[in-house]
């Protein structure tokens, strides 16, 4: 069974139809990209099975359980974890603060401990000052742990944000863009976070991008969108390979 | 001239920092031995010292009022503030550091609750030595922690979670009377409940009950406008809380059983200095707890970006309601404490006046800020009883003050900064 299942999504803005029967299986422990031209979707994609959107047909799974139309923070309890492609941080928290807040949902010790400070709370606190401080260490940023998330140059903060996502342990990993605006050196580092990532965790991870060579490189199976419908899908070789992908991204080439 | 006023500006500068320095080595320990000295000083030698300046009495708040109200007499009433405050404040604070820092670090190993109970067991004897001079004072003091209390809770939503909320004058008022009835019916002979229906002597043990249940109808109030409000952001907040604000005033002024527009009278006077100094300290503490847990910065996730804090498992819907309910309690517990402060409560003094004060003590102290709430409450109560001999021209001033604080720090005096009471008793040495 997959982890995560998409069946015939489709989404309306308006009258414009910006996801059109989309279907998606991810396996666990695979990397799966999702490539396309600017506005083909693809954000939209990560927005519906995230629960920001509600989609206007189709079905989605996690784990075996629907999870269409829940709410984003149940979804993401479930275990569904992700980042956003400008930068959604907040910004007058501590980059520690920022990964304790993703367990959220995994607190135990309720209002009474909040208000009152029970020894429950400082324990389970602490706990999870632990495990925040063991992502950071991951994703290489634990010396910072006590700045202001602002403060950070633009490579940690997307950083951060990988750590956080990971904080509410989850089975699939949503990135959008992880390499937005980063330089060569930059880009080079963040591939081996995500493969640090996924060799230690044996997470799934799903990932948007727009350079294509850290696509090819990173990824088992590839899909390829345009104008909210998959034109194909496929190993690197094969996309490499295939006219469609070539014609969307180059435009057909036109004999006069 | 030039060089002159730049050598000047630095000498100030050097002095400022020296002094500083000087005094960057006293603990909170010092400081509040410091003052139980400067209290006892007053209660002393405070009416002799007085007669000798040739000054009326003891000057009831810092020498501020008699300065408006007689100007000749300025000189005198610096003299007595210097003699009888800042001398001996800092004399004792500065001399006595090296015994308070053992002390302090003697403390600061034991259990933090003893420690802490310590401190404030002194605050509390200076409060009650400086406030036993007059009734004014007393008077001044209750209502600036009640006041403490109002704007910590209002910082929780204005602040903390960054929503406008306009309801603190309702959900005080909703505390207050509901606070004064049960008191009322419970414990006194009235002409408009009828006799009393417990003894008299259980009163005092009953009170807080009286303010909890106070600060429940606040929070039921508040659960009314959190359900439609709080399905999206934006302004709704804003105008459905003003809009709730006016419905309770109106509400209680056309229920004659309440006593309508003429207010309700002859609670009993439960609420003395210990009990009120109690209930704040409870509040501040519970509060800088809340906002503090993992749970508490939900609120600054909330605000800074909602739809990350959704994504990271926050439900925002949840804690922004719960927040709300909480702030509102905190605002009614207030208000119960307030009305039987005063012993008096109308429907008017609920209005666009008291949410003015309020939102100015928020905003002047700084936004998530335990700090700003106790310095924007504490400044603006004071100031406001300061500048009372200028009667109207008091209106001037204070927002002059705000729209000043506002250009120059925008988020307050004391903005975002975490009250942490380890880091404040701890010994600098």
């Amino acid at each position: 069974m997959p982890l995560l299942r998409v069946e015939k999504m489709s989404h309306d803005f308006g009258g414009l139809r910006a996801v059109n029967n989309y279907d998606l299986e991810i396996e666990a422990g695979q990397i799966r990209g999702l490539i396309g031209p600017n506005g083909a979707g693809k954000t939209t994609i990560f927005n519906l099975i995230t629960g920001i959107y509600k989609p206007t047909e189709g079905d989605i799974y996690l784990g075996g359980k629907r999870i269409t139309g829940l709410q984003p923070h149940r979804i993401a309890s479930m275990g569904l974890g992700r980042t956003f492609q400008n930068l959604q941080l907040w910004r007058h928290m501590t980059v520690l603060e920022h990964v304790k807040m993703a367990r959220y949902s995994k607190i135990s010790y309720g209002l009474i401990g909040a208000f009152f400070g029970t020894p429950k709370r400082h324990r389970e606190e602490a706990e999870i000052e632990e495990k925040a401080y063991a992502l950071l260490k991951i994703v290489g940023v634990d010396q910072l742990a006590d700045q202001v998330v602002t403060n950070l140059p633009y490579g940690d903060q997307r950083r951060v944000e990988i750590a956080r996502a990971l904080a509410i342990e989850p089975k699939v990993l949503f990135l959008d863009e992880p390499t937005a605006g980063m330089n060569p050196e930059e880009l080079i580092q963040m591939m081996e976070i995500i493969r640090l990532v996924h060799r230690e965790l044996g997470l799934a991870i799903f990932l948007i991008e727009h350079r294509l060579k850290m696509v090819m490189e990173l990824c088992d199976v590839i899909q390829t969108l345009d104008f909210g419908r998959i034109i194909a899908e496929g190993t690197p070789e094969e996309i490499q390979n295939d006219t469609k992908v070539i014609d969307a991204y180059l435009g057909k080439e036109v004999v006069f | 001239m030039e060089i002159e006023s730049g050598k000047l500006l630095k000498n100030t500068k050097t002095l400022k920092s020296k002094l500083g320095e000087f005094f960057s080595l006293v603990p909170l320990l010092g400081w509040l031995l410091g003052a139980l000295i400067a209290v006892m000083f007053e209660y002393y030698l405070g009416d002799p010292l007085a007669d000798v300046l040739g000054l009326p009495k003891i000057p009831v708040l810092f020498g501020f009022v008699i300065m408006l109200k007689k100007p000749l007499l300025i000189p005198s009433a610096i003299c007595f503030v210097l003699l009888i405050y800042a001398l001996p404040i800092a004399a004792v604070a500065r001399l006595s550091a090296s015994l308070t820092n053992r002390l302090a670090a003697k403390l600061f190993k034991l259990p933090i609750l003893i420690s802490i109970v310590i401190h404030l067991g002194l605050l509390y004897a200076i409060l009650h030595l400086w406030s036993d001079i007059s009734a004014y004072r007393v008077l001044t003091l209750k209502l600036t922690m009640i006041a403490i209390m109002v704007t910590l809770s209002l910082n929780v939503i204005n602040g903390y979670m960054g929503e406008f909320s306009c309801s603190h004058p309702a959900f005080m008022a909703l505390g207050a009377y509901a606070a004064s009835v049960f008191t009322v019916v419970f414990f006194v002979n009235d002409k408009l409940f009828g006799t009393a229906l417990l003894p008299a002597a259980l009163g005092p043990f009953m009170f807080p009950i009286a303010l909890v249940s106070g600060g429940l109808v606040a929070a039921l109030g508040a659960l009314a406008i959190a359900i439609p409000s709080f399905r999206t952001r934006g302004d709704y907040l804003a105008i459905i809380s003003l809009a709730f604000m006016f419905i309770v005033k109106s509400l209680i002024e056309n229920l004659e059983i309440l006593g309508g527009p003429r207010g309700l009278s002859n609670q009993p006077d439960y609420a003395n200095l210990p009990t009120v100094f109690l209930w704040t300290v409870a509040c501040i503490w519970i509060i800088n707890n809340f906002v503090r847990s993992t749970m508490g910065k939900a609120l600054n996730a909330v605000r800074d970006d909602e739809i990350a804090a959704n994504a990271m498992t926050v439900d925002t819907r949840h804690t922004k309601i719960v927040a709300f309910l909480f702030a509102a309690f905190w605002a009614g517990v207030a208000g119960g404490l307030f009305a039987h402060v005063l012993r008096y409560v109308n429907p008017g003094t609920f209005g666009l006046q008291k949410l003015a004060e309020v939102l100015a003590m928020v905003y002047f102290g700084g936004l998530n800020s335990v700090y700003g709430s106790i310095v924007g409450a504490v400044s603006l109560s004071m100031l406001s009883e300061f500048l009372r001999p200028l009667e109207i021209f008091k209106w001037i001033i204070i927002p002059l003050l705000l729209i000043l604080v506002m250009i120059y720090r925008p988020t307050g005096l004391i903005a975002f900064k975490e009250f942490d009471v380890k880091k404040l008793i701890k010994p600098k040495q």
